[in-house]
């Protein structure tokens, strides 16, 4: 008896410490990004930083503000929601309730499928073919911009508004839409009158979800939106703030002020996670009370 | 209880993160500037095939394989530019291995062919904007460069003295998406190792001098920067590194370092 508590105790600390193992990633870039982004911005001084509309890390004169970073990243993403969300919306209420079984399996894999292709791949195909489309179908000089780099966060954010709304709407129950339907409701108007609202939280954590997801890639927005930290205009060349720091890491020199500049830029992106993760956290957090 | 666990923990994690991985004594590592993978790749397996010794390479960009050197986290560090003063002082010193001749580049289709070095600034600067001001078509011209810290974008900035001038369209991070993005663009310029430029774009002659390994030896080709091996000045090589080294800097390796596209310079 005593031999299998003391197994049982064994065990439970293993799990405790392969829990801990995720909590302490997350210490630990907390800590490390909060300690290596600080100088910086005391250096360079908060508003200086964060509302500097110039960004020249190697000129002679380096300046280092990110106001266009944090304006592109805030724009390409609220336009990434703009096209991805009414897309993806309506794509999971016709496949949650609308849709027949085979039309639904068919969709729903190109929609997995859709969510495993990696960044790299998106970045590729809207470099080769997006990019130059829209030089020709707007007539502009050059297609990276913008407009490119949020064609592309929205359709990277589709699979994930699909299937966490479909999750949240399928969980609508049944005697809802049935006692819709009695009271002589046609189907359309029981799935937006009924449906859709019992289940907006869940729609509303799938919108956060694709926010987080657009304003973290870098990958491919680094290979559609060209770069150069202008103000952000749709058909302007742009830089976000992941590409800010992806594009300069590797070559800047270590312990400058450009290497912690770019680490002050990583910990602005982190707390943008963090007030999302909040907002993700607060529309669960609400549907599980009620 | 479970304050003492998550504290041993997180120290536990702390300590595998903050001890690098210790080098093997008979691997030579290598760690820097992306432009030169073709090169010391070639290099290495040459050696390798000699020697028995494996040539490691990590592709990290000049600043990061400056920073490794300096870290003592490899033997030989890569840089395709020359060490800025600040370097130097910090106990680095620098053996030119190769020149590097900076093709610039405009799509298969433009009718521009040349170019002299002052009108490539002017271009860049964007005191130039159209084509037809340089007797092409009228479209106007599309910039495409490196991202910031890239040693070709430093070197091809200093050679044409346009440093923190240069109105790009679009900063790119690596020599390919410059090449398929000007291949894809008719009114696009840009700039990449002569090494690495295809037949998908247009090489342009510079004051009437083709860039290619005679005119970059010579120095007639104008546009060109080194390749630098950067090593710690008091710290002595390995032996494996230090046999590498040499091997490298010799006449035995100049026709690999020939047909990795690059000039030797020794």
């Amino acid at each position: 008896m005593k031999k299998n508590r003391l197994f049982e105790n064994i065990v439970h600390g293993i799990f405790l410490i392969l829990g801990l193992i995720t909590v302490g990633c997350v210490l630990l870039i907390t800590v490390y990004l909060i300690i290596s982004g600080i100088p910086a911005i005391k250096e360079i001084g908060f508003f200086n930083f964060l509302f500097g509309k110039e960004w020249a890390s190697t000129a002679a004169e380096p300046k280092y503000g990110i106001l266009p970073f944090i304006l592109t990243s805030v724009y390409g993403t609220a336009g990434a929601i703009l096209i991805g969300v009414p897309i993806g919306f309506f794509t999971a209420v016709y496949l949650s309730k609308v849709a027949n079984k085979k039309v639904r399996a068919v969709i729903e894999a190109a929609v997995n499928l859709l969510a495993g292709i990696p960044s790299v791949v998106y970045g590729l195909v809207g470099m080769l073919v997006l990019v130059p489309a829209i030089r020709e179908i707007f007539d502009v000089p050059d297609g990276a911009s913008l407009l490119a780099a949020i064609i592309v966060l929205a359709i990277m954010i589709l699979p994930n508004i699909i299937k966490v709304s479909i999750t949240a709407l399928d969980a609508v129950p049944k005697e809802y839409e049935d006692a819709s339907l009695a009271l002589g409701a046609t189907p359309t108007e029981t799935f937006f009158k009924v449906s859709v609202p019992a289940a907006k939280s869940g729609i509303a954590a799938a919108v956060v979800l694709g926010v987080g997801r657009a304003i973290g890639e870098a990958m491919a927005v680094m290979m559609v939106a060209g770069n150069v930290a202008n103000m952000p205009s749709l058909f302007e060349s742009v830089r976000f703030l992941t590409t800010a720091v992806a594009s300069e890491m590797a070559y800047s020199s270590p312990g400058s002020l450009q290497r912690n500049a770019l680490f002050s830029i990583a910990l602005v992106l982190f707390l943008f996670i963090m007030l999302i993760n909040a907002t993700l956290n607060f529309f669960l957090k609400r549907d599980k009370e009620k | 209880m479970k304050k003492t666990i998550s504290l041993l923990t997180v120290a536990m994690l702390l300590v595998c993160a903050l001890t690098g991985c210790g080098g093997n004594k008979e691997a030579v590592a290598t760690d820097g500037s992306t432009s030169m993978n073709k090169v010391i790749v070639a290099l290495g397996e040459a050696f390798e095939a000699d020697t028995g010794i494996t040539v490691t390479y990590n592709a990290t960009g000049s600043g990061a394989g400056i920073q490794a050197v300096q870290e003592g986290r490899c033997d030989i560090g890569l840089s395709s530019r020359d060490l800025k003063d600040e370097e130097k002082a910090n106990g680095l010193e620098g053996t030119i291995l190769a020149y590097d001749g900076i093709a610039i580049i405009v799509n298969p289709n433009n009718p521009v062919s040349d170019l002299d070095i002052e009108t490539i600034a002017k271009i860049y600067t964007g005191e130039i904007k159209n084509w037809k001001e340089v007797g092409g078509d009228d479209a106007e011209i599309v910039l495409i460069g490196r991202e910031a810290g890239s040693g070709t974008r430093d070197g091809f900035e200093s050679i044409t003295d346009t440093e923190d001038q240069c109105q790009y369209r679009q900063e790119l991070t690596s020599t390919g998406d410059v090449i398929t993005t000007v291949a894809s663009n008719p009114g696009a310029i840009g700039y990449a190792s002569l090494a690495s430029v295809k037949d998908t774009v247009k090489a342009l002659t510079v004051g009437g001098v083709a860039p290619s390994e005679e005119t970059i030896k010579d120095g007639s080709y104008v546009i060109q920067r080194p390749f630098v091996l950067v090593t710690q000045k008091d710290a002595k090589l390995t032996e494996s590194a230090q046999k590498f080294f040499d091997y490298i800097t010799s006449e035995a390796a100049n026709e690999i370092i020939s047909s990795a596209g690059v000039v030797p310079a020794n």
